[in-house]
């Protein structure tokens, strides 16, 4: 940051008047973010850079840059996870400009020096800008992966039978973890029959479906069988409509469906306990 | 050129890949393998591929010949033991194998065999 022969001047005068400034600039920011910091809070974020404004503009050491631009990074960081807008956060550095014309007004000897200071402050804005977007696109790219992880549950159903539910709009590098997490799962567990219920699926396009197909085609060289189940009247229409063919894979309309089916072909079937008149108790496997 | 051991284990042929797979070493077990079948007109065979950890089209197809040459001489053939990677791998390549049997492992595929007879 180039602040040429008039900042010292300007560095003199800002140190000289540090309460009044501070104090009129924590009030115009308080005013600003309307009582979602305490004043206290304000005051001390601020009471920071300003001195870092000071000793960049006196250009007393070399550090005082990039502290400066390291502590607006982080200003702008809290202010974004705090859920401010980026102009609310913009403007808590602008409003070092009003503070200090106000100020300045009466001292015509110091519009150069004023001019100068204004550049800098509208460089530093610039960056509470550039800082806050950037940390609302890391927000997104945490969010993106813990949804990732959390939507790709593979659940045991019954002894070589599990189940993915799928939840959410399915794409390529969704599809492709789901077949990874459900390969592995056939393989450590030695299941041989799989649900795929797609209750949580919005939408199926043929993009979706030729992903489906592609799960259900990698289990089976594992040698498992897939089921899909979930299909929804609006999903079936639309399926039809598309001329999606599932060929051979057996699809039913909802999990427990599935589960029966699968129990079926594992060669197991569910009975009623007989013994006693009671036939709330709990439901009994038997092989066949 | 690596040869496969083929295995005659009563009426089933258990063919257990432990090398990583070469074209050429595909083709002579295709060889081999059409020999055995005709000497000792085992109903069935296994092809475990546990230890196979790339595979390309190639490979892909000759699994697929492998098991319509075994139909031929009347014995049904189970592949066995593909480890998740590869079959997303077949999958991406277009490749289902469609009209192979496959099973998690040699005791799975030994009981559809079983089953059969």
């Amino acid at each position: 940051m180039d602040v040429g022969v008039t900042g010292g001047r300007m560095a003199d005068y800002l140190r000289e008047h540090h309460d009044k400034v501070l104090d009129r600039w924590t009030e115009l920011v308080v005013a600003g973010i309307r009582g979602r910091t305490s004043a206290q809070e304000v005051k001390g974020e601020l009471g920071d850079l300003y001195s870092l404004i000071v000793r960049v503009l006196a250009e007393a050491d070399d550090h005082a840059v990039g502290e400066l631009r390291a502590s607006l990074y982080e200003l702008s960081r809290t202010r974004a996870r705090g859920g401010y807008t980026p102009s609310e956060t913009a403007l808590s550095v602008f409003t070092l400009k009003d503070a200090v014309y106000e100020l300045v007004a009466d001292t015509a000897d110091l519009v150069p020096e004023y001019l100068t200071f204004s550049r800098m402050i509208d460089d530093l804005g610039l960056r509470t800008f550039e800082a806050y977007s950037e940390a609302r696109e890391q927000i997104i790219a945490d969010q993106a992966t813990a949804m990732m992880e959390l939507s790709t549950p593979v659940v045991r159903l019954w002894d070589g039978i599990i189940a993915v539910p799928l939840v959410g709009t399915l794409d390529s590098a969704r599809t492709q973890l789901v077949m990874e997490k459900l390969l592995d799962t056939l393989v450590t567990t030695g299941a041989d029959h799989a649900v795929i219920d797609i209750t949580g699926v919005p939408t199926v396009d043929t993009e979706v479906a030729q992903h489906l197909l592609k799960t259900v085609s990698a289990a089976r060289l594992l040698g498992a069988d897939c089921i899909i189940s979930g299909i929804r009247p609006q999903v079936a229409q639309t399926i039809v409509s598309l001329g999606i063919e599932f060929g051979d894979i057996a699809t039913k309309a909802s999990l427990a469906d599935a589960l029966g089916l699968a129990l079926r072909q594992a060669g197991l079937k569910v009975v009623p306990v007989v013994t006693g008149p009671v036939v709330t108790g709990p439901v009994v496997m038997g092989g066949a | 050129m690596e040869q496969v051991p083929i295995l005659k284990i009563g009426q089933t042929l258990f063919v257990s890949i432990q090398i990583d797979l070469q074209d050429d070493s595909v083709v002579r077990l295709q060889e081999d393998l059409a020999e055995e079948l005709a000497a000792t007109s085992a109903s069935g065979v296994i092809i475990d591929i546990t230890a196979v950890e790339i595979v390309d089209s190639f490979i892909g197809r000759m699994l697929s010949t492998i098991a319509s040459i075994s139909r031929l001489f009347d014995a049904e053939t189970v592949i066995v033991g593909m480890r998740p990677a590869v079959a997303i791998t077949l999958t991406e390549l277009g490749l289902s194998l469609s009209g192979v049997r496959t099973a998690l492992n040699a005791e799975k595929g030994l009981a559809i065999l079983n089953g059969k007879t």
